[in-house]
């Protein structure tokens, strides 16, 4: 029975992730797209068998939530938490809800946050991710309840949380409120570290705004993808306010590690070994040999 | 109170003549000493802090400055903290914590600075952790929304027990021009976005993210200091008398519950 279940979840997951391949711009399944950083078109086969990533230049595609999760998660261990949870409208701005419609419809994802529990390596763990495509992953409250509860979740649990970002930052048309989730969101990650709850936190392209400057950046230890925007101000908002371009590379994750916020830059593929290393390096108690 | 649009209310939040953190200090502290620095880069006049004597009893006091003559107000680039303005506020948060001291926020600012040093020097990651630390402080905190309350940067001093606001002041989650610009693609559109973005204070007391609005003379606080002054301490010396009989843990459970609630599923409340 629990088999049976387990395979059915599994099965729901891989159709959701294909999904996800597809409804992507950058992902169509039209063969020998060209790559949009070096222009090489690649072959839709071989790029899928290097997750996504340019095997000519490294270029990161920006994947969706259950693609990501397929890719870190251990087969069959995958449970969806608070899937029915949505935005409100607090503003009742004008042509909110039929944005969030259309968004839905194209990805199938109610919004921006997938948020679950799952093994990495046979350890359990609760993982949330951001997803870009949904109003460009944009925090409201959805996301920032979402993102919440799972952290209410591994509190009470005592599971690693890991969390993916991908953000343009606060959701504008939810006003003040989708602010006062950096609150919410910020207040749940200092109740589960003073519980010394392990927190992975990794950022993935783009990462900005209010995102980053709550949950994002509050993990105990902060991984990147090569190349992921990440900072607080989007560039073009420095470029306006400083009255010059900015250099290559600023605000990219290897500036980031360099300035002092990133551990360490990963790439797509070594990202799952990367998370089974810390998670039982953060094994508690054990004796020398 | 008078009925002005929230547009004439974004206005008067921005006069330059308004009384901001420096004389809310001046006015309703004793022994005041100025702590400067974050012990890392550098000293951020753009947010100031210390501790002081309200009405006999130690506390930490922060708040956004933007400085009233040109040249404050560019020093202070106009109210816009970098990061080692959040890191001293945090702090001196934390330091608060240690000697059990109340936390006294002002907020004004129209956001954290968006420049290249800002950015390097990990904007963000301040903001973030500034967040962090008060929300878990065990010492009451009251913040008052004095002019402008812009975006993440004002936030970062407002994870309190009580938020008061000034009946202009305003409080949103990114500036009319910049909300203007982003989903209408036209920042000139900044009126229209005013009134539509549920930024007047009581807007925010509706979807309780504020929890009083205190009264301002005609026209504005500028047009009669002393008398906001007075507001402000009356609501002050209650907020915080009420306050002070809490636990430190009953104190950061209701902080949480405060914020927890806001925007929570399902939908609660006629307002959203
Ligand atoms: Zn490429």
């Amino acid at each position: 029975m629990t088999n049976l279940f387990a395979k059915r979840r599994e099965e729901l997951l891989a159709l959701k992730a294909l999904r996800d391949r597809q409804s992507h711009p950058s992902l169509g399944v039209s063969q020998a797209a060209p790559c949009p950083a070096c222009g090489q078109p690649a072959d839709q086969r071989e790029l899928a068998k290097a997750l996504y990533v340019c095997p000519n230049c490294g270029y990161h595609h920006p994947v969706g939530a259950y693609y990501r999760l397929r890719t870190i998660l251990d087969p069959s261990s995958f449970r969806e938490l608070d899937e029915d949870i949505g935005g409100l409208d607090p503003l009742h701005f004008p042509g909110y809800g039929e944005k969030a419609q259309a968004a839905e419809g194209k990805t199938g994802l109610k919004d921006a946050a997938v948020t679950c529990t799952g093994r990495i390596h046979g350890i359990r763990v609760a993982v949330g991710v951001l997803d870009s495509r949904f109003l460009m992953g944009s925090m409201g409250t959805a996301v920032g309840e979402k993102i919440t509860r799972l952290i209410e979740h591994a509190n009470k649990d005592k599971l690693p949380l890991i969390l993916f970002s991908a953000s343009g930052g606060a959701r504008m048309q939810e006003g003040i409120v989708s602010l006062m989730q950096m609150a919410k969101t910020s207040a749940a990650m200092e109740q589960f570290s003073r519980n010394g709850g392990l927190s992975i936190s990794v950022l993935t392209h783009p990462t900005t705004g209010g995102v980053t400057a709550s949950f994002a950046s509050l993990g105990d230890i902060t991984l990147a993808e090569p190349g992921a925007l990440i900072g607080f101000a989007g560039p073009r908002v420095i470029e306006q306010t400083i009255g010059q371009s900015l250099p290559e590379g600023f605000q990219r994750s290897e500036f980031q590690q360099e300035h002092g916020f990133v551990d360490a830059v990963v790439p797509r593929g070594a990202l799952r070994d990367t998370l089974v290393q810390l998670l039982q390096l953060h094994r508690r108690g054990g004796k020398l040999a | 109170m008078s009925v002005l649009t929230p547009w004439e209310r974004v206005a008067i939040a921005r006069n330059p003549q308004r009384p901001g953190t420096e004389d809310y200090i001046a006015g309703l502290f004793a022994d005041f000493f100025q702590q400067r620095g974050d012990r890392l880069q550098g000293d951020d006049p753009a947010i100031v802090g210390g501790i002081a004597l309200y009405h006999g009893l130690p506390v930490t006091v922060i708040g956004h400055r933007k400085g009233h003559s040109l040249e404050e107000r560019v020093a202070c680039r106009f109210g816009m903290p970098n990061p080692e303005g959040y890191r001293k506020a945090q702090r001196l948060m934390l330091q608060a914590e240690k000697f059990r001291r109340p936390v006294i926020t002002f907020i004004d600012t129209p956001g954290a600075y968006p420049g290249m040093e800002a950015e390097a020097r990990g904007q963000g990651e301040a903001i973030a952790s500034c967040l962090k630390i008060m929300s878990g402080l065990t010492v009451p905190a009251v913040a008052v929304v004095i002019g402008e309350g812009g975006s993440g940067g004002a936030l970062a001093l407002g994870v309190a027990n009580t938020v008061l606001m000034l009946e202009n002041a305003v409080y949103s989650v990114l500036s009319p021009e910049g909300f203007a610009a982003i989903l209408w693609k036209d920042a000139a559109r900044a009126e229209e976005a005013s009134g539509v973005m549920k930024l007047t204070a009581q807007d925010l007391v509706s979807l309780g993210v504020a929890d009083a609005v205190l009264p301002e003379p005609e026209g504005g606080a500028h047009n009669d200091p002393a008398a906001v002054l007075q507001t402000v301490d009356k609501a002050l010396y209650q907020a915080l008398s009420t306050l002070l009989r809490q636990s430190g843990t009953a104190l950061r459970n209701q902080r949480y519950q405060k914020f927890r609630a806001m925007g929570s599923w399902p939908a609660k409340g006629a307002n959203q």
